[in-house]
């Protein structure tokens, strides 16, 4: 029998109708992730036809995009900021108890960013297919699912027959070999890798995380790596589970008990790509030669070491544009620069291993004057473990905000927004034009990067400060 | 939804490339629970300065610009956030196609749901019309070619099944629909 890879395994045990010329393959979803942004129009639409939610056990919401993490607003009396966003919040409130969804409201101690919640509640799992109307649903795949996001009408098809209209993506292996070393992150990792096949490098791709360097991956680290496959281009990003895996989702709520669980390491077991298997594009990294990056321009591929210098122009107007933005210049090195916010937090970054990260640097230290530190637990549980073991105490004393979850500054939709023409190194994951608020200028970078320059003020080598 | 045949219209040209979601629709306008009036809000940090007032530099507040139904952009058009309120408000700002040499993946999935062409051409064929703006030019479903006015005809490629829904104005929700069927069988034998 032909190898094959994890992806190709994962997709044909989905295909509910098979892939033909003249249509895509109808594929199974086993998990429906969604939040009050990109549901209200797919709600709508089942109001309008008629419909149900073919498999409410199979959907799974939360609050995150457009949810205050001022905790007076959230557990206190002080209404949300925005009226629209209180309205969204409301809405699904509506919508999840009138199709029967559960919900992780707004003061439930589950409810987090959806890319954090799934892995933390065991909902995420190796073998699935999982969608949300969210690009950074390929987080989960992490796990060795199957992660994609998709737009709110495709929300509607998934809620009305729990499947979707699938064209199968091409394959692609990206070849992590060496280790990473001290104090360079999986956040340095997947910058360096969008760095080198570009912003539409993955396009129509699949990218399957592979080599050494992934293998000695956390699980947290996984999931950053992955939750940036969307900024190459990529349909999703794919890594294979092993112990890690196993022992990360071992007694989680929604995993799997007894010999349930015993029967799904069998299939889980048999997930990775099969030696020999082929793939269609691949690229080779090493992962011993990686330094902490930063982003210097208007997207995720605008990258380079924390030490380096911007690159010449060449003539390229976008390139020109972008610079223009951030109010920069080719040649000036990116160290030294001042900066006004620092966001920890997101999808990418908001888990408990990146705030670990972030007070190691803020321990004992404080954030520079004229500095503002926003950092936001990606999820309610996140912030709990964080605050048990004396993180938040560190946060705090060093003068940085501390927040309930959410998406918060990773774009804005909250109120939590960075103010034109100012500079943040952030954790997230988009430094495009206006991502934190209008005219804000987003630098990219890792959590130990960003609270090291949080405490000069400056961008920083957090190299210098561990 | 209308059957699409064929747009004939000038084009407006964006040349710059990797336009990401967050341009053409910034996310503090995704707090509507509709699909509707987003038009007023595309490009809205490109086409409005900091008072509010047209920015009469950005190309859709030219007057060549009025009427065009054709966005020509620079590769990898419709980068970034999954949020379908990026082709809605193109389409309600009166866009009815979108060409360039490369469009995202998921952008270009939510533009065929809602008769928004993502239409990908060759580099020749996308240099001719960076270099040549306001040309008029035809989009033909049916063939999947593209006409220049120099004579050209170039073909374009387009999903087969989102093609025949779109020329017949159907939706791809009855089709997922028709199968349920199987979807039941499936979940059975799966145990799922």
């Amino acid at each position: 029998m032909t190898a094959r890879t994890m992806f190709d395994k994962v997709w044909s045990a989905h295909e509910v109708v098979a892939e033909a010329v003249d249509t895509p393959a109808v594929l199974y979803v086993d998990l429906h992730l969604t939040h009050e942004v990109t549901t209200p129009q797919a709600f709508s639409m089942l109001r309008a036809a008629g419909l149900k939610v073919r498999r409410p056990d199979r959907t799974l919401a939360t609050l995150d995009h457009s949810t205050p993490t001022r905790t007076d607003q959230v557990f206190g009396s002080t209404p949300i900021k925005l009226d629209a966003a209180a309205k969204q919040v409301r809405q699904l409130e509506r919508n999840a108890a009138d199709f029967g969804i559960e919900l992780y409201g707004l003061r439930d101690a589950r409810r987090g960013i959806v890319h954090v919640i799934g892995p933390e509640q065991g909902a995420t799992q190796p073998g699935m297919t999982i969608v949300c109307g969210d690009s950074h649903t390929s987080t989960h795949g992490a796990f060795g699912a199957l992660a994609f996001g998709i737009g709110s009408t495709e929300v509607g098809h998934v809620f009305a027959t729990q499947c979707l209209l699938q064209r199968k993506p091409k394959t692609f292996a990206v070849n992590v070999g060496g280790r990473l070393p001290a104090c360079v992150t999986a956040k340095d990792l997947v910058l360096a890798i969008i760095g080198k096949i570009g912003v539409s490098g993955g396009t129509g791709h699949v990218l399957e995380y592979r080599g050494a360097a992934i293998n000695s991956l956390s699980m947290e680290e996984r999931m950053t790596v992955c939750n940036m496959s969307i900024e190459a281009g990529a349909r999703a990003g794919i890594i294979a589970p092993d112990e890690t895996t196993f022992a990360y989702l071992s007694g989680r709520p929604r995993a799997p008990k007894g010999k349930d669980w015993d029967e799904a390491l069998k299939l889980w077991r048999a997930l990775p790509s099969d030696p020999g298997a082929k793939f269609d594009a691949s690229v080779d990294i090493d992962a011993s030669s990686l330094e902490p990056m930063i982003t210097y321009g208007t997207n995720p591929g605008m990258v380079l070491p924390v030490g380096g210098a911007i690159p010449a122009s060449a003539g390229n107007a976008v390139f020109d544009k972008a610079l223009a933005y951030m109010g920069f210049r080719s040649g000036e090195a990116m160290l030294g620069k001042p900066i006004n916010v620092v966001f920890i937090g997101s999808c990418t970054n908001g888990r408990l291993e990146d705030l670990q990260a972030a007070a190691r640097i803020l321990k004992g230290r404080r954030v520079a004057p004229g500095v503002q530190m926003l950092i936001v637990p990606g999820s309610q549980e996140v912030k709990r473990l964080a605050e048990a073991e004396g993180l938040a105490d560190i946060f705090k004393a060093a003068g940085a905000d501390w927040r309930e979850s959410g998406c918060s500054m990773c774009l804005g939709m909250n109120g939590d927004t960075v103010a034109a023409g100012a500079y943040a190194v952030s954790t997230s994951n988009r430094n495009f034009e206006g991502r934190q608020g209008a005219g804000a200028r987003t630098l990219l970078a890792s959590p130990y990067t960003a609270a090291a320059s949080a405490v000069t003020g400056r961008i920083s080598d957090p190299r210098e400060m561990l | 939804m209308e059957p699409i045949k064929q747009i004939h219209s000038k084009t407006v040209v964006m040349p710059s490339t990797n336009i990401d979601t967050d341009q053409i629709i910034p996310a503090r306008f995704l707090t509507i629970t509709t699909k509707v009036g987003l038009g007023k809000s595309l490009f809205a940090d490109w086409r409005f300065l900091k008072d509010g007032a047209p920015n009469p530099a950005f190309i859709l507040n030219q007057p060549a610009a009025a009427g065009s139904r054709i966005l020509v952009a620079g590769h990898n058009f419709g980068c970034g956030s999954s949020r379908e309120h990026a082709p809605w408000a193109l389409l309600d700002y009166g866009f009815r196609a979108v060409i360039s040499t490369a469009i995202a993946d998921i952008f270009s999935n939510n533009a065929l749901k809602n008769g928004l062409l993502p239409v990908v051409v060759d580099e020749t064929t996308h240099r001719w019309l960076l270099d040549h703006p306001g040309a008029e030019v035809t989009i033909d479903l049916e063939s999947m070619r593209l006409s220049l006015p120099n004579g050209a005809s170039v073909a374009f490629p387009i999903e087969a099944f989102a093609r025949h829904c779109l020329l017949s104005g159907l939706d791809e929700l009855g089709y997922l629909q028709s199968k349920l069927a199987d979807t039941a069988a499936y979940e059975a034998a799966q145990r799922k």
